[in-house]
């Protein structure tokens, strides 16, 4: 357990955490490895799982009936998969495909979730690390959005 | 009272800024000698004078492009100024003058003058690292740029290339893109807004791709050069990435008419964007960037 | 009389006879003499050969969006303001052709351009015509690059100013301390004195071709009492002013406020129509034209005045950057009272009032300017009650 701690804290996400709950955070993770083409999680999955990748990339996609799927953003090393474990219904919304080989580490969110409950300090942390986040990637998203590249550029 | 001027009254500095001299506001003749065709409506053509030798020129620099009748219309140079004989544009199709010079074809005349504006920072860029990022056909106007710091690349710490477009078959200069990244002192990050799962690359906007550079921020310039939104977030991201705002250059765009600060059209802010641009620092534009319809 | 040329900063006095000999003078000397003359109810720059053409007896009633020409009660050569015109008409032509093209069987040459241009002699110029002069000078000729052609219309140029014996209802000149008396830029300057039948000419020698011109002409040396009452009249003009503009901080005052709400509120008063600009001796913005003839085998490119007001001005690939009326308003008045700080090194104003005359609406850019100075911090409707328990009214996000 404790090469996985020093994993999780090693990950960007977690940078500066009191190593004290290294362990608490370690203790809901696993180490993953997805091959090429394999699917971390499928839209209306139950989002039991969030990934801290630090190898290779993953695509967050749709797929329109009928067409090939939408890749809506790609995640390389260093970034999160998957926020939907922290808000209910707890489902992901898009899929989550490995492009190329990618470790992660995996994160149980029913029991993080628990712990975090019991323990509102860590959860105090988590939070001050997501929103930065989701913020940012909102911002990314509507930059995506407003197609500057298109043939009447914005 | 009369003006104290003779023919020949001479002003340190710029090389036509007197009577008697070539006049800026006419064109030189140029022919065009080679056209390559990048995408459906985006056309790089070499071109060589028609009489004299082509002027240097520095990377960030453009010429104004006239079309026999038509018009003329501001592009900058997307080629090695190491390379003489001729400049070279990448233009894309999007009115009647541009439309008219994409549509030119080897052997065909158009009128030059120029070059005309601000480079890109490339001497006060030694000694640092260097991040160039692209979006779109912003790529073309950090070509030279980007040869050049090549060219000298012991002079510079880590090199790197953030470039993003729209979709896959958007990516411009597609072949020399692969040719740098087959370099080993390069690193080379292109992402598209847009793409299905058929593209193995990245997926997003170019400003996700600063946090992979490994540049040092409080040591490097970057150079930005895309349409202007992407040029706002890529800013606002690459200050909070650590680089301060004097560490940041943009190329702006606005209308040009006579390329040379005497006809006000291309004012933003106080500045004018041919003669005080296009490539500006950030620190000077940062506060107006922003400002609706400035 | 003497032939010694007079030195400069000397005073002499001219008659009404001494004046028309400087008008002769001049023309025999090759200018192209110009100065005020009566056309369609207004004062009109135009050649004048004889005082006849001059507007003796006529004076002008201005204010916001409004001009009138008046009888007056004596014959006074120069008394009134300023004109729609300024002399830029004359320096930097409405339009010039540039340059012509023709096709050739390798492709097309471009002729140079003619660049033949009159002598001009200038009769009658304001103070802050001469500064406004001074200004264009700035921006077109000490540049990092130059306006040839007004380059070439200000050589040889003879200035024979008229310091303002009336002050217009729109001028505020003091407030921009460039007038109503010349102080530099001049050849020959002029304070008319009139009183009853005795009509004569104060006139101050400016540079070294006025002191030679003023010495062929028939002149007294000027006395005392004659400087006094030369003086008397620039200030009695410059406490008569119709409008001030605090100049204080206004980089800053309008640099600082671009989402004031007041442009909103000039924005529902501007027709975008550019006489402003038209009128101000200042603007120099320009537009080109490329066209053919209809056999495409010659192509011609004129330059023409140009507004920032109009929709196009900063027309780019995909759209306007102002298509606004609001932005558009900002842009001219920014520019001109603060930008132009930062681009030239002084005010883009002289305080001559044409903007406010000739605006069909009366906007007048002194008003504009107080108000956004009443309300410097008024971007915001925020207001928040000390108690803790008022409401905030938010101004939006």
């Amino acid at each position: 357990m404790e090469g996985l701690e020093r994993i999780v804290l090693a990950h960007p996400f977690f940078a500066g955490l009191e190593t004290e709950l290294g362990p608490v955070v370690a203790g809901c993770a696993r180490n993953i490895r997805v091959g090429p083409g394999q699917y971390l999680a499928h839209e209306g999955d139950s989002a039991d799982e969030f990934f801290l990748i630090r190898q290779g990339r993953v695509a967050l996609e749709i797929l329109p009936p009928g067409r090939h799927a939408v890749v809506l953003s790609t995640e390389s090393e260093g970034d999160i998969v998957g926020a939907y474990w922290l808000v209910p219904p707890y489902r992901w919304q898009c899929d989550a495909r490995a492009v190329e080989l990618t470790r992660a580490i995996g994160i149980d969110a029913k029991c993080l979730r628990a712990k975090c409950d019991s323990d509102h300090h860590l959860g105090y942390e988590l939070m001050k690390r997501f929103l930065p986040l989701i913020v940012q990637r909102l911002d990314q998203t509507r930059l995506q959005m407003l197609d500057v590249y298109g043939s009447r550029p914005a | 009272m009369s003006v104290a001027l003779s023919a020949g009254t001479s002003v340190s500095g710029q090389a036509w800024s007197r009577i008697g001299a070539i006049d800026p506001f006419v064109p030189q003749i140029y022919r065009v000698s080679r056209v390559w065709r990048e995408s459906s409506d985006i056309v790089t053509l070499a071109i060589v004078p028609t009489a004299g030798d082509r002027p240097e020129f520095a990377p960030g620099q453009f010429n104004m492009l006239y079309v026999f009748g038509v018009g003329e219309v501001a592009i900058s140079m997307s080629g090695d100024p190491a390379v003489p004989g001729s400049f070279v544009h990448t233009v894309r199709s999007v009115g009647a003058v541009s439309g008219a010079v994409a549509a030119l074809e080897a052997g065909a005349t158009l009128g030059v003058r120029g070059p005309f504006g601000s480079a890109w920072p490339i001497e006060l860029a030694e000694g640092s690292d260097v991040v160039f990022a692209a979006g779109g056909l912003g790529l073309a106007p950090l070509r030279p740029a980007i040869y050049q710091v090549l060219a000298r690349r012991e002079r510079y710490g880590r090199v790197v290339l953030l470039y993003g477009t729209r979709t896959p078959t958007d990516i411009l200069f597609r072949r020399e893109l692969e040719r740098w990244r087959r370099r080993l002192d390069i690193d080379l990050f292109v992402t598209v807004d847009h793409a299905d799962e058929t593209w193995h690359g990245d997926v997003g906007v170019v400003t996700k791709l600063i946090g992979r550079g490994g540049f040092d921020p409080p040591n490097t310039i970057a150079m930005v050069c895309g349409p202007e939104l992407m040029m706002r977030f890529t800013g606002t991201a690459l200050h909070a990435a650590g680089l301060r705002s004097e560490q940041i250059y943009l190329s702006m765009e606005r209308n040009m008419k006579c390329a040379i600060g005497l006809c006000g059209h291309c004012q933003f802010g106080p500045t004018f964007v041919c003669v005080d641009g296009p490539v500006m620092r950030y620190d000077r534009i940062v506060d107006f960037l922003a400002v609706r319809e400035i | 009389m003497t032939k010694v040329d007079l030195p400069v900063g000397s005073k002499a006095v001219l008659s009404l006879e001494g004046l028309q000999s400087l008008i002769d003078g001049l023309a025999a000397r090759g200018y192209q003499v110009l100065g005020p003359t009566v056309r369609d109810g207004a004062i009109v720059y135009d050649a004048v050969a004889h005082l006849a053409d001059l507007p003796a007896g006529w004076t002008d009633r201005q204010d916001a969006g409004r001009y009138r020409l008046e009888r007056r009660a004596d014959n006074a050569l120069f008394g009134y303001a300023v004109g729609p015109q300024s002399w830029k008409r004359f320096l930097r032509p409405p339009t010039e052709r540039m340059w012509r093209a023709r096709r050739t069987d390798e492709g097309f040459v471009v002729d140079a351009p003619d660049t033949a241009v009159p002598k001009f002699a200038f009769l009658g110029m304001r103070a802050c015509e001469l500064h406004a002069i001074a200004i264009q000078d700035r921006v077109l000729i000490d540049g990092p690059y130059l306006d040839a052609g007004y380059a070439r219309r200000r050589q040889d140029n003879f200035f024979v100013a008229v310091n303002c014996g009336v002050a217009g209802g729109t001028c505020f000149c003091v407030s921009m301390n460039t007038g109503p008396k010349a102080d530099a830029g001049f050849d020959l300057a002029l304070t008319e004195l009139l009183d009853g039948d005795d009509h004569c000419f104060v006139v101050e020698v400016g540079s070294a071709a006025g002191g030679a011109v003023v010495a062929g002409l028939p002149h007294r040396l000027a006395s005392p009492a004659d400087s006094t009452a030369a003086d008397a009249v620039v200030a009695h003009t410059a406490q008569n002013m119709g409008r001030t503009l605090d100049t204080r901080g206004i980089k800053e005052l309008l640099q600082g406020n671009p989402n004031h709400p007041r442009w909103d509120d000039v924005a529902q008063r501007c027709l975008t129509c550019a006489n402003c600009t038209m009128v101000c001796p200042t603007c120099f913005c320009t537009t080109v034209d490329d066209h053919t003839d209809l056999a495409g085998q010659t192509a011609e490119r004129t330059r023409s005045w140009d507004s920032c007001f109009t929709l196009d001005f900063s027309y780019v690939h995909g759209g306007r950057v102002r298509s606004e009326a609001g932005a558009r308003y900002r842009q001219w008045m920014t520019h001109k009272l603060a930008s132009w700080i930062d681009q030239f090194g002084s005010s883009g104003c002289v305080g001559c009032g044409r903007c406010i005359t000739w605006c069909p609406v009366g906007i007048d850019i002194t008003v504009e300017t107080a108000a956004i100075r009443a309300t410097q911090s008024g971007a915001s409707q925020t207001e928040s009650n000390n108690d803790g328990a008022g409401e905030t009214d938010h101004g939006g996000t």
